[in-house]
């Protein structure tokens, strides 16, 4: 996939990235790109507001209205800013220690709100930037730097989570799956309501060498042979998909969103 | 009687005025005794065509209100002791990024949970130390009502013009006392506003400070791309690990509120010039002081009141200057002792005395007054 309709939309000045070689964040920074680029939107009225941690530093390569926050808080930071100026389209990106543990109770709560926000949540299934430890997301057994015999606590399935707590919009893909991935973006960018895309991503450098999966193309073609759509992990049992990664839309609903709710109550009370 | 007086609370001035200095947003967390200000703002800034939001949490609230001021609004949050522990690392990253607006804390006595309903003065170091690291910060401190309105508009103003979040201090006592306001019409206050970028959009450094040292940050969303981070950051706003850069921006941001010392602090005094001795005191407790020096006052001791509203930064100058010549400072506070230290630094150890109370009730005149005289016994 060539890079010459994105390059335009990143800070050149800001590489080279920290990014290790055989990361897939850079796979999922191209994909959203491409989803931006698609929508034509005006990249004056896009915000990317990030958390801390590998996926963190997203927002600072990318030539928009940037904001790389606290650790966990990004969503929170968004919610701010999104209501104080609607016309603006706000992107939200998350790692799966920063989205799930420190920032787990923004996570729900912006889903249950239905905010007008976009949330990618870049799941390596580890702490990168710290050295490798298990996160929230990270399956039970495999190793981390601060699970050395094993992780015996069991991971979220998080995007059923997100569904539940309210979003509008669900998915789950992989790095591998990058058509999928630029359309998830692409269709949770123009939902109208809080859309929450978690991507499958490789740490080569902690989590495939802690667990023996190899480099990052490895890590890859790991993510392509345990997938499974959603359709067809609705009839497996628990054991069936014990290693699967389920991909696919797990929610695609129309309901009515935050701001415009609020702004409904200015309407009829503004009298200024 | 004018039409635009009004018998309010001080959670209840303090929403009146915020909004009057141009306040649109607020995102908060429910929390005795400050909840009345989140109360307040949920049913009037719709009004004003603003918006309120109830977080899940005050980490959350605290981001909010930041997220909405990088938008261009201006925006507070209110909380107390628990919830102003929780608001602390979100708070540094509003100074880092310089992003204005206003931190209330109507204190509850402490630690924990503590006293929920009761007044103490038990964070005046949390507000100057709360959150990590080297940072400026700015406290304003009302003892009435009537401050609150006036000096909730003053620490907005302040905010804007330095870029950089304030906090203000109530005590539960102030919060929840209803006292005669004035309110003023619009055209009477002094209303700040955070300076617009003049350049062009290719060359615009959004961390580039202007002569005063505070930099012109734009708002998102009009035309002009940058980024904002909590990492230390160069004048484009991309991170850092330059040593000089690191060190040029640290001691920026205590410079910028440093050089305007003079005129961020105020201070309110009574009974002073010709006094002997000296009372310091802040918040509620300077109003029952005030009373204190009269009952002194009648006895034939001549004592006066020094009330800084502003109580961070501390100024070290003036304060020493109005201090000299006095035979001794009476430091009263509703703690072990905070500000007394402070004093401390600049007066001789043996001339300074607290009178402090640590039960979660109010001291009364009277009280203030037996302290003095057994310290000059």
């Amino acid at each position: 996939m060539s890079l010459q309709n994105i390059k335009k939309y990143l800070r050149k000045d800001m590489f080279p990235h920290i990014w290790c070689p055989g990361c897939g964040n850079g796979i999922i920074m191209a994909s959203l790109l491409r989803a931006i680029d698609a929508l034509a939107l005006d990249p004056d009225k896009v915000v990317v507001v990030s958390g801390i941690g590998c996926s963190g530093r997203i927002s600072g390569y990318l030539d928009f209205n940037t904001v790389h926050t606290t650790h966990g808080r990004a969503l929170a930071y968004a919610t701010g800013i999104k209501l104080a100026n609607p016309e603006l389209t706000v992107i939200v990106a998350m790692g799966d220690g920063d989205g799930s543990a420190i920032g787990g109770n923004h996570l729900i709560h912006a889903a249950r709100r239905n905010i007008d926000l976009t949330a990618i949540l870049f799941n390596n299934s580890i702490y990168g930037m710290t050295g490798g430890q298990f996160s929230p997301l990270t399956p039970f057994e495999k190793r981390a730097s601060t699970a050395p015999y094993g992780n015996v606590d069991h991971p979220f399935d998080l995007a059923p989570l997100v569904k539940s707590a309210g979003a509008s919009f669900v998915a789950r893909t992989t790095t591998f799956h990058v058509f999928n991935l630029q359309k998830y973006l692409e269709r949770g960018i123009k939902k109208k309501g809080f859309s929450f895309i978690e991507v499958i991503t490789g740490c080569p450098t902690f989590y495939g060498r802690y667990n023996k999966i190899g480099e990052g193309l490895d890590m890859i073609k790991y993510q392509k042979e345990h997938s499974i759509t959603y359709d067809r992990a609705k009839n497996l049992s628990e054991e069936e998909l014990a290693d699967k990664i389920v991909v696919g839309v797990f929610q695609d609903i129309e309901k009515p969103e935050y701001i415009s709710e609020y702004e409904k109550i200015i309407e009829r009370e503004h009298h200024e | 009687m004018s039409k635009n007086v009004r018998l309010m609370q001080g959670n209840e001035a303090l929403v009146e005025a915020a909004i009057m200095a141009g306040v649109r947003f607020f995102a908060g967390y429910p929390i005795t005794p400050s909840s009345e200000i989140a109360e307040g703002f949920s049913k009037k800034l719709p009004r004003v065509g603003g918006k309120f939001i109830q977080m899940e949490d005050e980490i959350a609230s605290m981001a909010a209100t930041i997220g909405a001021s990088i938008a261009g609004v201006k925006s507070v949050t209110a909380t107390s002791g628990p919830g102003f522990s929780l608001k602390q690392e979100n708070l540094g990253f509003g100074i880092m990024a310089e992003v204005p607006c206003l931190v209330v804390n109507v204190q509850r006595m402490g630690p924990s949970t503590g006293r929920p309903t009761k007044p103490s003065q038990g964070d005046i170091m949390q507000t100057r130390w709360g959150t990590h690291g080297d940072h400026p910060i700015v406290v304003l401190y009302p003892t009435t009502v009537p401050e609150v309105f006036k000096y909730t508009i003053e620490a907005i103003n302040i905010s804007e013009r330095l870029r950089t979040p304030v906090i203000f201090l109530m005590d539960e006592t102030l919060g929840h006392m209803r006292e005669k306001v004035l309110l003023p019409e619009p055209d009477e206050i002094k209303v700040v506003n955070r300076k617009f970028p003049k350049v062009g959009k290719e060359d615009y450094l959004p961390y580039k400070p202007a002569d005063d040292d505070v930099p012109v940050i734009a708002p998102f969303g009009k035309g002009y791309r940058y980024h904002i981070t909590g990492l230390h950051h160069n004048y484009k706003g991309y991170p850092t690990t330059q040593p000089e850069e690191v060190e040029e921006l640290t001691k920026r941001l205590l410079r910028k509120v440093e050089r305007v010392l003079d005129d961020i602090f105020i201070l309110n005094t009574y009974m002073y010039d010709d006094a002997e001795y000296v009372l310091y005191a802040y918040g509620i407790t300077a109003r029952i002081a005030k009373e204190a020096v009269n009952i002194l006052r009648e006895e034939g001791l001549k004592i006066g009141l020094l009330n800084p509203i502003t109580i961070w930064p501390f100024h070290e100058d003036k304060i020493e200057g109005l201090l000299g010549g006095k035979k001794k400072v009476f430091v009263v506070e509703l703690n072990s002792g905070q500000m007394k230290g402070e004093i401390e630094r600049i007066y001789p150890r043996k001339d300074v005395i607290g009178i402090n109370k640590l039960n979660a009730e109010l001291i009364n005149p009277y009280e203030i007054a037996d302290h003095v005289r057994e310290g000059l016994r």
